[in-house]
């Protein structure tokens, strides 16, 4: 309960009208002291913050430091050794992770995970399917829930499809997309879960600038349809461009939290990961 | 060292020209009209109603059994056939490895055998028509018994499991006196049905309707097979086999579908299994051999799993040339004998030259290809 009260305060009122979304300091997810252990290994030691509807939250840190492990903690992939984290209010742990995503939080990988014999179409179909009914019997029989939710599917699908900017190879196998088409589609599938909390794990992973820009106009678009946004990144421009607050993890603990400026001028973040001289990556 | 290089180039061209070959055919039947297919599609189903009667099958060459009697073959080949098609769900779509398919199609015969047959210590005497649905439900609880507990195991563990489980049923079936062992169950009913002049239709020498029989249900469940695939459920099973973990995240039930892909597959087999029992009128220990589980596993490997109608034809001709081999002698060895040593070469050629099986799924055709190109760039 403390860490809400005490990591927004101050940069919120301070930046509100920079950062207009973080006003409403909803909270949609809290990360609640989590502390995460593999044998004697500390992967996650005591991590706290909190991400509020709206915003863009990034977390950062090198290499190592716990990144992708407290993502697959949130999206309920590892249960915390301690702490809990919370998710719309809920209690993440014990729920299985389909039920997570339908709750609304939905994910990309780090290392490209589609259903590589699938098309693109049918990848992200089986996004749309996750709020879906239509079972053994109504597909049996086509029954007309099967129809209903089959064309909404479709429609759906084709829809993002556009939206990502790969309709055209809809029809293509995932495997056969190119590396820039394949992390787009991740993102389609990903956002025909209909998630409140899109969680994208380094997706400028390979991308040249250009594209990293257009990555950039695309993660917006999504932050202003009204989907909150986690980015795990390494590219400091990328982060900073993009994001409304930062939190800095190394070692498995937060050693900061805060705007991108806060952030990039605080010294612990400068020794642990920006003090590298590839600052400006 | 050049002869080692230059055989399977020659070989390599044969197998390219039959492959562009097999391609030129698929594109064309993509590209045909709606029309088109639905007749030679029909053609094809009434060839394969007309194949037992001996006025028609006289005329087709070397495709009749020398060695055995050509309708009883027929309906074998059709109960592999129905069996390969439910198995190709379990593996082909949900690539859930299963070594014990058979142990489906076992309980399925025993149910009819146990409830129908005089020799059954139950007495209850069934018509073998009632039996059937019951049959069927006993196979779908008992593919989600086996599965609720292993469906959590993945790749060579749940192969390991379901392997037992067909052994096990074999050894139940061997030695418990409940189940009859070697003695079986004798004066299974046939299923129901007269000729006009009173003689039944499903009668102890003519295998023809029961031929027919297996065949209409082959169609009616491909369709239903057809109808599953091409829905939410397919795709659900067919991301569980392209990456189980991925699948979850993106909000599939994976363990209800797994649980429903084991259910359907389970279910075809105990309907197989209920048509055995009802044809053959008799069922003992000696009708579920392991080997049967690996003889269905490999015709769906064998046709291309993954897609329905490699699975017909896999499950066909699988079942076909094992019994094709009966009845042929060669310098005064009886070449059925050795069936399976011919079945194993063929399947080691087979996966030499064309590891996607015969009919693949495009998709899967894909991936081998792509993984030819791996292979060369490593070279």
């Amino acid at each position: 309960m403390s860490d809400t009260e005490q990591t927004p305060a101050v940069p919120a009122q301070a930046a509100a009208p920079a950062v207009e979304t973080v006003r409403e300091r909803e909270p949609l997810l809290e990360v609640d002291h989590v502390t995460l252990r593999f044998g004697g290994v500390v992967a996650l030691n005591d991590v706290d913050f909190t991400l509020y509807k709206g915003e863009i939250l990034g977390l950062i840190g090198p290499n190592g430091a716990g990144k992708t492990t407290c993502f697959n903690a949130m999206t309920g992939i590892y249960q915390p050794t301690e702490g809990q984290i919370r998710f719309r209010g809920e209690k993440i742990s014990g729920k299985k992770r389909h039920q997570i995503t339908r709750m609304g939080m939905a994910r990309t990988f780090q290392n490209i995970r589609l259903f590589p014999e699938m098309t693109a179409l049918e990848n992200v179909q089986v996004g749309a399917d996750a709020h879906h009914k239509t079972s053994v019997i109504s597909a049996l029989l086509r029954l007309p829930r099967h129809w209903k939710e089959e064309r909404e599917g479709r429609e759906k699908a084709e829809r993002l499809l556009e939206f990502v900017g790969i309709r055209k190879r809809m029809h293509e196998f995932a495997r056969n997309l190119s590396y820039g088409e394949q992390r787009r589609l991740e993102i389609a599938r990903a956002l025909a879960t209909d998630p409140v909390l899109l969680c994208l794990d380094e997706p400028a992973a390979g991308f040249n600038p250009a594209e990293k820009e257009e990555l950039l106009q695309l993660i917006r678009q999504i932050r202003d349809q009204g989907v909150t946004v986690l980015l795990i990144e390494h590219d400091m421009r990328l982060v900073m461009g993009v994001t409304d607050r930062i939190v800095v993890l190394e070692f498995g603990k937060k050693i900061a939290e805060g705007l991108p400026a806060e952030v990039r001028d605080n010294p612990k973040v400068v020794a642990a990961y920006l003090g590298v001289p590839d600052d400006a990556a | 060292m050049t002869t080692t290089i230059d055989p399977p180039e020659r070989r390599e061209t044969a197998v390219d020209k039959l492959r562009n070959g097999r391609a030129a055919v698929a594109d064309r039947w993509h590209h045909a009209p709606r029309w088109v297919r639905w007749v030679l599609l029909a053609a094809v189903i009434v060839f394969f109603y007309a194949l037992p009667n001996k006025e028609f099958y006289q005329y087709l060459g070397p495709i009749p059994t020398p060695g055995a009697n050509f309708t009883q073959v027929l309906f074998t080949v059709s109960i592999y056939v129905l069996l390969a098609v439910g198995l190709n769900i379990v593996v082909g779509f949900a690539g859930l490895l299963d070594l014990g398919y058979f142990g489906f199609f076992a309980v399925g015969a025993y149910t009819v055998a146990v409830l129908t047959s005089p020799s059954s210590n139950l007495k209850t005497l069934w018509p073998w028509l009632l039996v059937v649905p019951i049959a069927i439900a006993l196979t779908m609880v008992s593919g989600v018994m086996l599965g609720t507990p292993t469906l959590r195991l993945r790749g060579d563990y749940l192969a390991l499991v379901t392997l037992g489980f067909a052994e096990m049923i074999r050894i139940a079936a061997v030695s418990s006196t409940f189940l009859k062992g070697q003695r079986g169950f004798s004066e299974i009913p046939h299923p129901p049905g007269k000729y006009a002049d009173g003689r039944p239709f499903f009668g102890v020498l003519d295998a023809r309707p029961y031929y027919w029989l297996v065949l209409t249900l082959i169609i009616l469940v491909v369709i239903g097979v057809r109808n599953l695939t091409h829905s939410r459920v397919g795709r659900a099973w067919i991301s569980i086999r392209e990456d189980e973990d991925a699948a979850q995240l993106m909000g599939v039930p994976t363990f209800k579908f797994k649980l429903w892909a084991f259910a359907s597959g389970a279910a075809i087999a105990g309907l197989a299994g209920a048509l055995f029992a009802g044809k053959q009128n008799f069922v003992n220990s000696q009708n579920f051999e392991l080997l049967n589980s690996i003889i269905i596993l490999a015709a769906v490997i064998f046709g291309g799993s993954g897609n329905i109608v490699g699975a017909i034809v896999g499950g066909g001709l699988v079942a076909y040339m094992i019994e094709r081999f009966r009845g042929i002698e060669l310098f005064g060895i009886e070449l059925y004998e050795y069936r399976f040593l011919f079945f194993g070469l063929v399947l080691v050629i087979m996966m030499i030259f064309r590891p996607q099986g015969l009919i693949p799924n495009r998709r899967r055709a894909a991936e081998f290809k792509d993984r030819r190109k791996e292979v060369i760039v490593g070279e």
